[in-house]
């Protein structure tokens, strides 16, 4: 076996690790960037799964213990692969107020699963988020990456049916 | 980059403004990009172009306008007319019939002699739906960077302070804390590296203030910070903000960027001896990161737990260093004080609590959006007059300040006015500016169920009064929502709140029980009504007549 450089290859051949690598050199392998690489790696596998987590740790010089702690303490690090689309409801004050709990009924019921968790067929995940600031159109969700506001239990349910109605379309 | 240099940025920057005939300004920030304004941006530059106008108008976006609820907003410059639900057909009318022929839109126009522009007071806000934020040019032909300048090359870093402290200035990050004496702490310390923390995570439900600023006006929070760094003697800072905003980490990317090439962040800023560099922290979503021993412990990419004060960050924080944190508008307010002079800022507001405080007015409210007001306004001015009442056809129940750790303030109290020490005197707090209205629908018991299962989940585990406390006042907040409760659950959830307030290591916990006590305190008949109807119980009132509770008792 002959010793990785820094250049090598990862051993599964998956080029996506030559990104994480250029993210950790930009922080010159410090430990206390561990936040920010986890971001990255996340961003570029989509989800950190646990040999990813170990990866890290050795790029790091940190214990595993200590990033699986970090990664595990905060809410935007996903352990688990996302559905093709994601549905993140805003669950903030503002939101509560204006009966964000009805959409989630309303969506929980379409896609037949709970919040947190991915449909069965991959196609949607359903998260919940805190608030993300933009009360003056509450109820929000974020609907892959773009904010829909006034929303009512009715238009949500029609996005997600958007979804799902998607990939038969395109087989078609 | 010297003074004489910065003027003459501010200098062409105004001539090429007065080149154009007119200025078209659309809302850029996250809650009107979400109602399209993206697309009334083309729009309004197709149409200019198909009139033969794109070079006598600059079509430009900017930060928050204030009226988020009635997005996408648009302004003409030259006369300060302001649109409000500006789609496409909109946006091309503002152009063939506002511009071309000098007639306003009247169906979109806002009045803006309304009360909610009127009563404002805007020194945070003041160029936030004013300038162009991703250009710095911009920010410096409103008079940007001459503070830092004023400072750096006239006054000593000692009297920056004193400026400071004088212009009575407190915390806006809730807790208020002044913000010259803090200063003056982190200064006094004996250390060769100091850092200086801007505290971005606004993690209040309801809050978003911060992120209208820094999306905004990025430059004013750079400015202050540096400022801060020559007043107490640091080299480096770091903005820590949430993950949730990405256009604002992306804004404040770039200002870093436009300061670091202008010279006016990095080495001999302004040609003196002063460094400073700002680095960005994005956090991951956790809310007790706002916490200030948490957010250090994240920065060095820990998991943010709290750890016992002191001693306090001012002698020990950021890897062992003093560390002066502040909150984003506390800085914004750095700026315009050196600027202005403290007496200026004193003169605002009340005695006690100076300035202004910005406030995001959101829930069941006519006006929803961005607003700034001078301390000491009395709550229903805020509510009624800036924020045009309940929406319609709904009565005004309660104004909840200070998101998971303030508490909700009954219509008795509308007139209170809004500084520090009264709104405590309330049970609630200032907090970071969350301000939500509840009507009628709203039931009590479940709005403190809500923030209770907030903090329940938000809670770091590190100390026990907020981990198992927390959990136990939802359980017993759940069974009396159901109806199961018992005087003696009512007992046990007070004893619990107070127990859980004074024993947790930090403010999350301290103030995890706000809601509940504060919405016991005011509305005690509704949890009162949701108990198990028992043989000799009788509701204490609390100046307000139980309904049903005593006549279900009798049957």
């Amino acid at each position: 076996m002959t010793t990785p450089s820094t250049t090598a290859k990862h051993p599964s051949g998956d080029n996506r690790f030559k990104l994480l690598d250029r993210a950790i050199t930009k922080h010159q392998s410090r430990g206390d960037a561990l936040i920010e690489v986890l971001h990255a790696a996340q961003g570029i596998f989509g989800y950190l799964e646990n040999d990813l987590l170990v990866y890290v740790a050795r790029k790091l010089k940190l214990p595993m213990s200590r990033v699986y702690g970090v990664a595990t303490f905060y809410h935007f690090f996903n352990m688990k692969p996302m559905g093709t689309h994601t549905f993140v409801l805003c669950t903030g004050t503002a939101c509560y107020v204006k009966g964000a709990a009805l959409i989630q009924k309303a969506v929980e019921h379409e896609c037949k699963c709970k919040f947190g968790e991915t449909t069965p067929d991959g196609n949607v995940s359903l998260v919940s988020a805190r608030c993300v600031g933009s009360c003056g159109l509450a109820p929000v969700a974020v609907l892959d990456n773009q904010v829909a506001g006034k929303l009512n239990p009715e238009s949500a349910v029609t996005r997600i049916k958007e979804w799902q109605k998607q990939p038969e379309e395109v087989a078609a | 980059m010297t003074l004489e240099e910065l003027r003459e940025v501010a200098d062409n920057e105004r001539a090429r403004h007065e080149k154009f005939k007119h200025r078209i300004l659309y809302c850029a920030a996250a809650g009107c990009v979400s109602s399209g304004s993206v697309a009334v941006r083309d729009t309004l530059k197709a149409t200019l172009k198909e009139n033969g106008l794109e070079n006598e108008v600059e079509v430009l976006g900017t930060g928050c306008m204030g009226l988020c609820g009635e997005g996408p907003l648009v302004k003409v410059f030259s006369d300060e007319t302001l649109y409000q639900h500006v789609d496409e057909t909109v946006a091309r009318r503002i152009v063939e019939e506002h511009l071309c022929q000098g007639k306003k839109v009247q169906e979109n126009l806002v009045d803006v002699s309304d009360p909610f522009f009127s009563a404002q007071q805007k020194i945070v806000l003041q160029n936030c739906g004013r300038i162009n934020a991703e250009s710095i040019d911009e920010y410096i032909a409103v008079g940007g960077y001459e503070a830092l300048a004023k400072a750096v090359t006239e006054m000593q870093a000692p009297d920056v302070v004193e400026e400071i402290r004088k212009s009575g200035l407190r915390g806006r990050g809730g807790a208020g804390y002044p913000t010259g004496l803090k200063w003056g702490i982190v200064r006094k310390v004996k250390s060769d590296q100091k850092y200086v923390v801007c505290n971005a995570d606004e993690g209040d439900p309801g809050a978003f203030m911060d992120r209208s600023v820094l999306e905004g006006d990025p430059h004013r929070i750079l400015e202050g910070m540096a400022i801060a760094g020559y007043a107490i003697g640091a080299n480096q800072g770091f903005i820590y903000i949430r993950a949730e905003y990405p256009l604002a980490i992306d804004r404040l990317k770039l200002a870093i960027k436009q300061a670091e090439r202008m010279g006016l962040l990095g080495n001999r800023i302004f040609e003196s001896q002063f460094n400073f560099r700002i680095d960005l922290r994005i956090g991951a979503g956790a809310f007790v990161c706002g916490e200030e021993t948490a957010l250090i412990r994240s920065i060095e990419g820990k998991r943010g737990r709290p750890r016992p004060r002191p001693p306090y960050p001012a002698e020990r924080g950021l890897w062992g260093m003093p560390t002066l944190i502040n909150n984003v508008e506390t800085y914004a307010n750095i700026a315009p004080i050196l600027a202005n002079g403290s007496a200026w800022f004193a003169g605002i507001g009340t005695p006690k609590s100076t300035g202004t405080k910005v406030f995001a007015l959101a829930g069941e409210i006519k006006n929803t959006g961005l607003i700034e007001v001078p301390m000491g306004i009395p709550l229903r001015k805020i509510i009624f007059d800036i924020g045009g009442g309940t929406t319609e056809g709904t009565e005004f129940k309660a104004a909840q300040t200070g998101g998971p750790s303030g508490g909700c303030i009954p219509k008795e109290h509308l007139d209170l006015p809004v500084d520090y020490e009264s709104l405590a005197t309330v049970g609630s707090i200032m907090g970071s500016g969350g301000l939500i209205v509840m009507n009628s629908t709203s039931k009590m018991v479940d709005v403190a169920k809500y923030f209770m299962d907030f903090c329940v989940d938000e809670s770091c585990g590190k100390c026990i009064p907020c981990r198992v406390g927390t959990v136990h006042i939802h359980t017993l907040l759940e069974k009396i929502s159901r109806g199961e409760g018992t005087a003696d659950d009512l007992a046990l959830l007070e004893e619990l709140c107070v127990m859980v307030k004074e024993t947790s290591l930090c403010g999350l916990g301290q103030s995890a029980p706000n809601p509940v006590l504060s919405t016991l305190r005011f509305f005690r008949h509704e949890y009162e009504e949701l108990l198990k109807a028992r043989e000799g119980f009788v509701p204490s009132g609390n100046g307000h007549e139980p309904v049903g509770s005593d006549a279900q008792g009798i049957r």
